[in-house]
């Protein structure tokens, strides 16, 4: 272990990292900064094979340089093929995992215009969607979202085979813990809570019951090695700290 | 040969309040901004406007002249959420198919291939169903007996793109990096307006595959050099951050006054007199 503590960004960092984990030749599409990070580092470790993109059109190596042609409507040909798995960002998130970013309130005239669904619905469909919140609060974690952009448990069983078939919710990463579906309901479970979080604090910051374990693991500790990679290669300026400030 | 070219006042002359409007770009990139600019220089209103939207959606809703968008998003890119869009929104000033982007792209692919429909597994499950009661399911004909959303063909009466380089007959070029749906825009529309950085005589030295549009899909070409000013055109131009935060910050009557009371030509110098003040 290296003599620094690890600070909560980096946990973050190595939690979605592991969302990638033995995916094996697929496109991870990291939304937001600490995913970014994490996408990353799991390429340059555990995941050498992951294909990541430029944020345009073009499929790039760690180096940056270019190896293959990713403009939007070869994007949603992935999606749909399910070569990928993406980390999503959400205004708004419930216990079957069904993920807002499109408006919130009435949707036919909202107090808050978002986004819009974006690829949410297509997303979810398609290709493992993980979910990445920087803010662990009552304001996401939600009873029910206003306007279900991305399709939770709940929701694809109820809209047949066709919805579920491919529909594949892996976890949440919050700035507090690791959120998982892997209860018979499929409601949200907390999987891992990270060093410093109780187990009660990520409830109390969720506004429905949680499935807790007696016995919350901590999230995994970085080996020393990844611990270098994202302070000296991969973020050297530390803009994970902005993301998640030190708890 | 039919030589296309005309003024982005004469595109506009052909068009009409109430029309089904495309548009192509995709958020705050290569949008028809100078097409647009002209749209708003006259009093067309009422528009169906079908776009992937970014300040083209923002400036028509400002501007009351949209009755309904059809929409996955709007969007300035480097600024996350467009302004004007959620305020019209959130006044409900229009009307809204929201739709996911793989349906928007699956029923610009229906209307060009003069289909009713196109069948996706996107939408299933999500409030994309419930927020759109006309949309319908399609059950697979084979054994698989699957059900699919039926993705209703985006049709358009008038698309408006803007490309990097156009020849006289409507042909069209791109030379970034991502073709967006513009050519998809074309041929889904019944009439199809190009607006170009630079007119050219021909594409003998291009690479093929940059040929995007194609004439037969193309009523109108515009020379319209920094036509799709404040959004991005690369490799000729990128986005105008510092104009694009002023869109985004300044209140619309005040924007409108000073940027688009006059024509494209006063509205490119009016540009260039703002950034020169904040030298």
């Amino acid at each position: 272990m290296s003599s620094t503590t690890t600070t909560r960004a980096e946990y973050c960092v190595i939690a979605c990292a592991d969302a990638w984990r033995d995916n094996g030749e697929v496109l991870a599409s990291p939304m937001g900064l600490i995913p970014s990070i994490g996408a990353r580092l799991a390429k340059r470790t555990f995941a050498p094979d992951l294909l990541l993109t430029d944020g345009e059109a073009m499929l790039v190596g760690l180096d940056g340089a270019a190896e293959g042609w990713l403009p939007y409507r070869r994007h949603l040909t992935m999606v749909t093929g399910g070569r990928r798995h993406v980390m999503m960002g959400a205004s708004q998130l419930d216990r079957f995992g069904n993920q807002n970013i499109s408006c919130i309130g009435d949707w036919q005239q909202p107090s808050r215009q978002l986004l819009g669904v974006r690829g949410a619905p297509v997303n979810t469909l398609n290709n493992p969607v993980s979910y990445w919140v920087p803010k662990h609060s009552q304001r996401v974690f939600v009873a029910r979202v206003d306007m279900i952009s991305g399709v939770g448990y709940d929701s694809a069983a109820a809209a047949g085979p066709s919805a579920t078939r491919y529909h594949r919710i892996p976890r949440v990463v919050s700035d507090l813990g690791v959120l998982d579906f892997e209860t018979p309901e499929r409601t949200m479970r907390l999987a891992s809570v990270h060093p410093g979080v109780t187990a009660a604090e990520v409830q109390a910051a969720t506004g429905f019951p949680l499935t807790r374990p007696d016995e919350v693991p901590y999230t995994r500790e970085p080996t020393a090695s990844e611990l270098r990679l994202i302070r000296t290669v991969i973020d050297p300026d530390g803009l994970r700290d902005r993301e998640v400030p030190p708890a | 040969m039919t030589d296309k070219t005309m003024t982005a006042e004469e595109v506009v002359s052909r068009l009409h309040s109430g029309m089904t409007l495309g548009i192509g770009g995709w958020g705050s990139r290569r949008k028809p901004m100078a097409l647009v600019r002209a749209l708003l220089r006259s009093d067309i209103t009422d528009l169906t406007v079908i776009s992937y939207g970014g300040p083209d959606v923002g400036l028509l809703a400002a501007a009351g002249r949209i009755r309904k968008l059809v929409a996955a998003f709007a969007t300035l890119d480097s600024i996350p959420l467009e302004p004007h869009f959620r305020a019209a929104r959130q006044r409900g000033a229009f009307e809204l198919m929201e739709v996911d982007e793989a349906m928007f792209m699956w029923g610009l692919h229906a209307a060009a291939n003069r289909l009713p429909f196109l069948p996706v597994r996107a939408g299933l499950g999500s409030d994309v169903m419930r927020v759109n009661p006309g949309l319908q399911t399609v059950t697979s004909p084979y054994e698989d007996g699957e059900t699919f959303v039926a993705m209703p063909a985006l049709r358009m009466d008038a698309a408006l793109v803007h490309l990097n380089r156009a020849d006289r007959l409507g042909n069209g070029q791109y030379l970034g990096p991502d073709p967006y749906f513009d050519d998809l825009f074309c041929e889904a529309a019944d009439r199809a307006y190009l607006s170009c950085e630079r007119l050219v005589d021909g594409f003998a030295a291009a690479a093929p595959q940059t040929l995007l549009v194609n004439r037969h899909s193309v009523t109108g070409v515009v020379e319209a050099p920094n036509g799709a000013h404040f959004t991005s055109c690369v490799p000729d131009y990128g986005r105008d951050e510092p104009f694009q935060k002023l869109y985004a910050t300044t209140p619309w009557p005040e924007f409108a006054e000073r940027f688009l009371g006059g024509d494209e030509k006063t509205y490119q110098s009016a540009v260039q007199t703002w950034h020169e003040e904040q030298q």
